[in-house]
Order: structure tokens, then sequence, then C-alpha cells
């Protein structure tokens, strides 16, 4: 569910149309969108708080051979939470799961991995390398 | 566990019994049906599943009588409302009740203060049929006469509490009774006439 | 008292259709898309989303959008847009210890674990207008290291931490935490409440607040203990599946100020701490954050408190430009028998001196 959620939405929708075999499935909650207040700890590491909101679009499907599949997904994209239901769905199941894992779920994790690592790189970059030049008569 | 889907459209459906209920509110004992009904677990009637999917979410404690505190109604409830559930019947804002006959008395569901009188239970009660019962009218606002009406399965004593209700005004529960798919509005408002 | 009074509807109209054509501009020059604000004013969409308190990079873009620009104008729109969402319930507790850093840097450790990392910074820079942006030159690309940071860099609180030199934090305690779009402020305000209001505050209120405890307005001797911005992610618990679920990751900016504390009966002389959290890239805000969050803390520490800054009520009861622009604004509406009770009050009292 995480690797689904934080994939980008065009991600979901090609990894979708690539499916050989598109699975029928009804909606146990629509696409909704709504409000998660996110908390953080004082100092970072206190007592909580209630920090702010972020918006959230959920989705739950069923397909026809009884699967279910649940989405969070942060933002407002129906589609997303749709998608990623119906993949999450799929996953349950044994036999197509693992075929699954590795054409779609490995791929948008990869990818996902490959910009946090352009991010990380790129933050290393700006490392400062002090050094130290002597002053004074000291020796 | 199979989980029943909720209302086919959330926001219509939701605003569609959302007017029911106030409807029924504004002509306490007017028979109103409500067209959005959600698939709903036995023994939770559509009408009182309508209502909760409704009304009740995260901010809003939901007390059960023990018949409806099965998995399948619970599952249900938790997945489509997020609504905790309360062991206590003062701590509910919303409350269904399956079993009349045995049901707590009203005034041990939250009843508000002066200040917040808001602060109360409103009571879905689940009757076998909103007709044929024996016969009360209500009156006050929203009855310029007073009308007539006939509940079934009402347990004994249930209209002494009623009119206690009344007079607790402005503070007290709200009553929704419903059968099917169709519900009827008791607001501590009115006034039970024999 | 106000007077309601009917009419100029066809005023009000005219009025906002000429809002409409004066924002939209000049139609020989394009318009703007969302997706160009969030990405070229990437520092206003964040500081809308913090003080509208949604994190939603396109919501605060179409605000920023529709108010022309105007900041405060955007951060109501958004809290008003936010009311029509159903509330799902809360996150578990954003772990900024885990942050994938961008940025993070130090002014108390030269060398700090992990080291200071500058991030896309303006510091440095000499502040001189760039013409080369007026003339639409594409930048250079961002060198990258060959190894990207660590994922998870310490503290550099917890470094006076292991001496015992820094207050901790009390983590545990089942107490409810207060929710301000739940229920109103009340006083005294515990720690929490502080803590979400300041985050939600008005940037340019908190800074003078800041700047005003650093000018003498309030005993704090700060330092930035560290400053650092990155992508988080949060974790939800849906009731209804029984178990946490990943929502994806925000960018926020964290800063620890380190304040002198020279110690009282109960505590020896140490330092404390004041905390600041953002949404986004929004350094001067979050450091700001902390700043008022250490000198709201006087009273809780045993400092006598005598500036604005060190009071909960004035700094709180202030800072949330939705309401200080709406009370300041509403001096718009008709007042007019309010003012024909003054006039004629005025007019009686001189005719008294008169005679």
């Amino acid at each position: 569910m995480s690797v689904l959620a934080k994939a980008e939405a065009s991600e979901i929708e090609d990894a979708w149309s690539r499916l050989r075999q598109v699975p029928a499935y009804i909606f146990l909650r629509r696409p909704e969108t709504g409000l998660v207040m996110v908390r953080a700890r004082a100092g970072g590491d206190g007592r909580p708080f209630n920090f702010g909101e972020m918006t959230v679009t959920r989705c739950s499907v069923r397909l026809d051979d009884g699967m279910i599949g649940h989405a969070y997904v942060a933002g407002r994209n129906a589609r997303h939470a749709e998608l990623a239901a119906a993949l999450d769905a799929l996953l349950q199941d044994d036999g197509r799961g693992r075929a699954l894992r590795v054409e779609v779920i490995h791929p948008l994790a990869a990818a996902q991995e490959r910009r946090r690592m352009t991010e990380g790189r790129k933050a290393a970059a700006t490392k400062v390398d002090f050094f130290t030049v002597k002053r004074g008569e000291d020796q | 566990m199979t989980l029943s889907p909720g209302f086919d459209q959330p926001v219509a459906d939701g605003q569609a019994v959302f007017r029911g209920a106030l409807d029924a509110l504004a002509r306490p004992g007017s028979v109103v049906a409500l067209t959005a009904l959600p698939p709903a677990p036995a023994p939770l009637l559509p009408a009182a599943a309508a209502l909760v999917l409704a009304l009740a979410d995260v901010d809003t404690p939901l007390w059960l009588d023990p018949i409806l505190l099965s998995e399948a109604v619970l599952g249900y409830l938790r997945f489509h409302c997020g609504c905790p559930i309360v062991a206590q019947p003062s701590q509910a804002v919303f409350a269904v009740v399956a079993e009349p006959a045995t049901m707590p008395p009203l005034h041990c569901f939250a009843l508000g203060d002066d200040e917040y009188p808001d602060r109360s239970t409103t009571l879905i009660l689940q009757l076998p049929a909103l007709e044929g019962g024996p016969e009360v009218s209500l009156a006050g606002p929203g009855n310029a006469l007073a009308r007539r009406i006939a509940p079934a399965g009402l347990p004994a004593g249930f209209w002494a509490m009623a009119r206690d209700n009344h007079a607790l005004f402005p503070r007290g529960v709200d009553l929704l009774l419903v059968a099917g798919g169709s519900l009827l509005a008791l607001p501590r408002s009115s006034r039970v006439e024999g | 008292m106000y007077v309601a009074v009917k009419g100029g509807e066809r005023a009000i109209d005219n009025a906002h259709a000429w809002l409409g054509e004066t924002r939209r501009g000049d139609r020989q020059v394009p318009e703007l898309s969302l997706a160009q604000i969030d990405g070229q004013l990437a520092l206003a969409v964040d500081r809308v989303m913090t003080e509208g308190s949604v994190y939603d990079r396109e919501l605060a873009a179409l605000a920023i959008k529709q108010a022309q620009g105007d900041q405060v104008e955007a951060v109501f729109l958004l809290r008003a847009y936010r009311t029509t969402l159903p509330r799902f319930g809360y996150s578990l507790p954003i772990d900024t210890g885990a942050m994938r850093v961008r940025r993070r840097i130090s002014s108390t450790f030269k060398d700090v674990p992990g080291g200071q990392i500058l991030g896309p910074t303006y510091d440095y820079t000499h502040r001189l207008l760039d013409f080369s942006l007026a003339a639409e030159a594409p930048p250079v690309a961002a060198p990258m290291a060959e190894d990207p940071v660590d994922d998870t860099l310490p503290r550099v609180i917890d470094v006076l931490g292991r001496e015992g030199l820094i207050e901790s934090e009390a983590a545990g305690g089942d107490s409810p935490v207060g929710d301000l779009t739940r229920e109103p402020m009340a006083f005294p305000a515990g720690r929490d409440l502080r803590l979400q209001s300041l985050a939600r505050g008005d940037e340019g209120f908190l800074l003078a607040m800041a700047y005003s405890s650093q000018r003498g307005y309030g005993h704090t001797h700060p330092f930035a203990g560290e400053i650092r911005m990155g992508e988080v992610t949060v974790e939800f618990f849906a009731e209804e599946l029984g178990f946490a679920v990943e929502l994806g990751d925000i960018a926020v900016t964290e800063s620890q100020m380190v304040n002198q504390f020279r110690g009282s009966a109960e505590q020896p002389p140490q330092f404390t701490r004041g905390y600041g959290l953002a949404f986004g890239r929004s350094e001067r805000k979050a450091m700001a954050m902390a700043l008022v969050d250490r000198a709201m803390r006087a009273g809780e520490l045993g400092e006598e408190a005598t500036a604005p800054a060190q009071d909960p009520e004035f700094v709180l009861g202030h800072c949330d430009n939705v309401e200080a622009s709406g009370f300041t604004q509403h001096l718009k509406l008709p007042h007019y028998v309010d003012f024909q009770g003054e006039l004629e009050l005025i007019r009686r009292l001189r005719r008294k001196d008169g005679e």
C-alpha cells in the first residue's frame, strides 16, 4: 500500500493499463477525499501536538473473486486511490500477487528510490568541508 | 468477514438522507421514506444504516444495544463511518437500539445541559412498523394541529418516558423511529398527548 | 450593532466581474498554471499551506492564483475550503529524526555528526537582483555527490542530551492532545495547543514577536541548535483496517532553538528548548516559531514574564491572520446606526459644554 500511495498517479495509470487482465470490481467505498490531522512531537521527540492537516483520498474495492483492496493516498486524486485499491486487492491473491509484485510494485519502488537518491546526492553535494586555518603565535 | 458497500453515491445519498431526517424533524410524527438506502448487515435496518452513514463520523461516538454488537455490524460501521463505539449511553452522540423492549431508559443517554442542550444523544430506534400500534398524538413545533401517530413495537412505559423527556426541555434526547426504509421523528420539543 | 442593509447586488456582481478581469491581467500574456505556481513560487505555496494548515500543494497554488498572490487572502481561502472536507482522523506523530534530510545546519556545533548540509538555501547569496532570471536563462544543473546523505541523521540536541546539559522533552502521557480545529483556544493553554496555534500563526506576526524577544523584550539567549528540512512519511492508523498505512511524504522544516537557563531551586543550570515546525521550506517561520515557543515558556520555567512575546494570551490571541484580518476588515461592514449614535453623543456633549 505504501509503494502504491507514494507513486505518481501517472505511474499507477501506466501500470494499470499494462495489466494483461483488468479485473472487474465493485466499490465498497467510492473514492472519498478528506483530511488527516498530521501530528508531530514537541521538540521532535516530546509530547504530541496537532501540527496541521493534509488532504487524503481513500477508496476500497472488492474484486469479483471476493478479494478486498484498500487505498489511502495523500492528495485529492480519486483515480489514483481507486487504482491503488484495485491493485491492493490483486496483491492479496497469492497467485496473481507474486507476479504483480515483480511487474508493478518493484518498478514503482525502484522509481521512488531513484528519486530519493537524486535528491540525497544533491543534498550531499552541499555538505560543508571545513578546513582549519592556523591563527596567532602559538606553535 | 464479508463487508457490505456503503452508499452508492456517498455525497448525494448522504445529503438525501440528511434532508429526509430534517424533513422528519421539521414535522414530528410524519413518516418520511428514505430513497437512498445502503445494503445493511442484519439486524441493522436499512433506514438506521442510512441515518448512521449520513450522520456519524469520527467525531461522533456511537452507542449500540447488545444485539447490534456483532462483528458484521461493528465492522460495517467502523469501516463506513469510522465512529468510535462507546460502552455508556451517556457518552453517545448517536445511539441505535434494535431491541426496544430491553432499551435503557431515555434519561440514561446524554441529555445535554442548559448551556449546551445540543450535547445530547440522538437516538435511532428500530421498530417492526411505524403504523398499526397504539395511537398517541404529538403537538408542538412543526405540528399546528396535533398529529396522530401509531408506531408499533414500543415497550410498555415508553410514552411516559417520552413525556418526561419533553419536560426536560431544552435538555433531553431526540428520537428517530425507523422501520424498513422509513423514519418518523420524535424530537424533545414534541408534547405527547394521550 | 450592525444593521442589515439591502441593495447593491448589481454593484457587487459588477465589482466581482472586474476583479476577475483584473486577476487575469493582460490577455496577451500567457495565463499562470497551478503547476507553474507550485513549481516556481514554491515558497509562497509552502507559506499558504503552513498558515492555511492544510498540506496540499495544488490547493495552495489555486488559492494563490485566486487571491492574486495575496498570501493572507490565500490562507483564508484554504481554511474555508478545508471546512468542506470530512476528517478521517489523526496521523501517528511524524518522526523528524527519520527525515530524508535535504538541508541540515547547526550553529552550535561545527562538526555535527553527519555534517552541515546547506541544501537549496538563500543564505550566502548576495541579494543582488539577478537579471538573468528576467531574461529567463535556464539554471545550471545542481551537482550531485557520489553518495547520498545518510537517511537518518542524529539530532544535534541529542549531543547535549547525552551530557544532561539540556532539558529533555517529556515524551509519554496518554492525556488527550488538544485540537484547535475542534475546540477554541482556552487559557492557560498547554504546550500542545500553543504549538498548534503557532504552527498556523502568521509568519509576519511571529517574526516580529521573535525579533522583539531577541532585542530585549524578554530575556532569551537563543542559539540555532539545529535546523533541518526534508521529507517525512506520514502514517495513519486506519481503524477499520486495524493497521497503520503510509499516506505519503510531506516536506517540513524543523527548528530547534537552544536557550540559556540559569537554573532554579529545582533545576540545575542547563539549556532549554524552543521548537518550530512548518510545512515545506519555511525556515524563517520555523525559527520564529521556536523563539516564540521558548519565550512563552517563561512562566513554566519560573522566569520573570514582562514582555509581549512571553504572554501566551497576547501571542496566541493575535497570531492567527484569518482572525486578525477578519476582525480588522469587518470595520468595512455597515456601522451606520452605531456611528449615528456616536455622532449624536458628541453633538450632545458639545451642546452641553457650550451651555
